[in-house]
């Protein structure tokens, strides 16, 4: 029997040989085969417009999602405590959970024009109502009886909220986290498609108009990797560390 | 450290079906400096909304909670029903943290140590049994030394040898560190057991229906059959109490 990582990795190369199949039988420039994609990809890197565009736009996203998830732990524990904020905020959180991703944008390049400041105000406005959401759920869910016995045993406001309260928000945090990467990424790509001249989403419309497949692909190998690396040293450790109690 | 005053004039609270309900009307408790006072009242009876008037959890009541001699807050040791751990914390990490930053170590391994928890000082609470987290509980308690120690029925829902150990184990250490304990319990045999005083609740509003010593000396407390025959005693000469148990 295989082991569940022997299979994974079996998984894996099966899809490589399925796309390199399918390249060969086309033999057409829409769909370049993965070791040209490789190529391309090294060529990138070694020209230095890879890491160039790559790092602006991770920049971006660092910005936008410490912005976005700031104000979405503060906001949301605000709701989370006091049902009257609450009950008043709630319609305004349906209103821009449901705005398109793609108006905000517009809107945010209209009002405030082509500049960086728009582009990261239009992805924060976008992944905010989430964070908010998210967490404001989590501070509800917060055990009133630890909270009891932390004020009974007159626990300072910053040992409650450090050693009571956020390890009870941490797994609504995380989330929050995971699906506003997600989330931040697809969105700052059109962001930089519609209005900066660098990022990924710039490059990414270059290619398209040459119809560079290749390079495309060759973008999209460096995303993935790059998330997954987030994912897998900076998210995963974090998780282990602030989960070592569970059983 | 000296005697505490309750005096709860009123405490009314509005139930969901916005009707108001007085739970405690002109309640006067003297508890005498390091006596151990058990409450006994029927379930439902105000006992638990006492202790957290007590603990200043609840302020919406008339009336003055006092200790003689002392001007800033009272430290309170709360024990309370469950163990309330901080699941995410060692069992030393959480008694550690109801203490003062730079509170010596010392005074944490003799608790461990009377309760029997020295080996378990570095599991997770969900590792211990309910025996277990209730002693870390009252060793929380006892760590911060308290002006005043409530215990809200910390031994419901253990099995009875279990609780007999953790009783056992708080009466010593209670007995070699002396504190002004207040105790809720519905459970007379057990009130017989710790108690220096004995204290009968009617149901609400609640009110004082008797307030009574118990002189058995602390070290046949043990014995099963003394608790019964006071136990006797006490129901046939104090025929209301009955109606509270």
């Amino acid at each position: 029997m295989l082991t569940n990582k022997a299979l994974a990795f079996f998984s894996f190369i099966i899809l490589i040989s399925l796309w390199y199949g399918l390249a060969i039988t086309i033999n057409d420039n829409t769909l370049p085969t993965p070791t040209l994609v490789l190529q391309v990809l090294w060529q990138e890197i070694e020209s230095g417009q890879l890491p160039h565009h790559l790092g602006i736009t991770l920049l971006r996203l660092l910005a936008s999602f410490s912005i976005a998830m700031f104000l979405g732990c503060g906001i949301g524990i605000l709701l989370g405590i006091n049902k009257r904020l609450d009950a008043f905020f709630d319609n305004w959180l349906v209103i821009f959970l449901n705005i398109p991703a793609l108006v905000t944008i517009i809107l945010c390049y209209v009002w405030f024009g082509l500049i960086e400041s728009a582009a990261i105000l239009a992805v924060v406005i976008n992944k905010l109502p989430n964070v908010i959401v998210t967490i404001r759920e989590g501070t509800k869910a917060l055990d009133k009886n630890l909270l009891e016995m932390a004020r009974s045993y007159n626990f300072s406001h910053s040992k409650t909220f450090f050693h009571v309260i956020w390890p009870q928000l941490h797994p609504f945090v995380m989330a929050a986290t995971r699906s506003g990467l997600a989330l931040i990424w697809k969105i700052i790509l059109v962001v930089e498609l519609l209005g900066r001249s660098d990022g990924m989403g710039y490059q990414l419309h270059l290619f398209f108009q040459l119809f560079d497949v290749a390079s495309i692909l060759a973008y999209t190998i460096a995303f993935i990797a790059i998330i997954q690396a987030i994912e897998l040293l900076i998210l995963k450790p974090l998780d282990n560390k602030a989960l070592r109690w569970r059983r | 450290m000296t005697a505490i005053h309750i005096d709860i004039k009123s405490k009314t609270y509005t139930s969901p079906d916005s009707r108001q309900h007085t739970a405690i009307a002109n309640l006067k408790l003297l508890l005498p400096d390091n006596e151990f006072v058990c409450l006994v009242g029927p379930s439902g009876c105000g006992k638990t909304t006492l202790l957290n008037i007590i603990a200043n959890l609840d302020s919406q009541y008339e009336g003055e909670i006092s200790i003689e001699g002392l001007h800033s807050a009272p430290k309170i040791g709360y024990i309370f029903q469950d163990p309330r751990l901080l699941p995410w914390r060692t069992v030393r990490e959480n008694i550690e943290l109801a203490l003062p930053a730079q509170q010596p170590a010392e005074i944490i391994d003799s608790l461990l140590e009377s309760m029997q928890l020295t080996k378990n000082q570095n599991d997770y609470p969900q590792h211990l049994s309910l025996g277990m987290s209730r002693r870390v509980a009252i060793i929380r308690a006892f760590a911060i030394n308290p002006d005043i120690l409530l215990m809200d029925e910390p031994f419901v829902s253990l099995d009875a040898p279990t609780a007999r150990q953790v009783r056992d184990l708080l009466l010593d250490l209670w007995q070699q560190r002396p504190h002004t304990v207040l105790f809720v319990t519905h459970d007379l045999r057990e009130a017989i057991t710790l108690a220096d005083r004995l204290i009968f609740l009617s149901a609400a509003p609640m009110a004082v229906v008797s307030n009574l010593e118990v002189n058995i000396p602390r070290d046949q407390r043990h014995n099963e059959l003394t608790i019964e025959n006071f136990r006797q005693k006490l129901l046939t000469e104090h025929p209301k109490i009955k109606q509270l148990l």
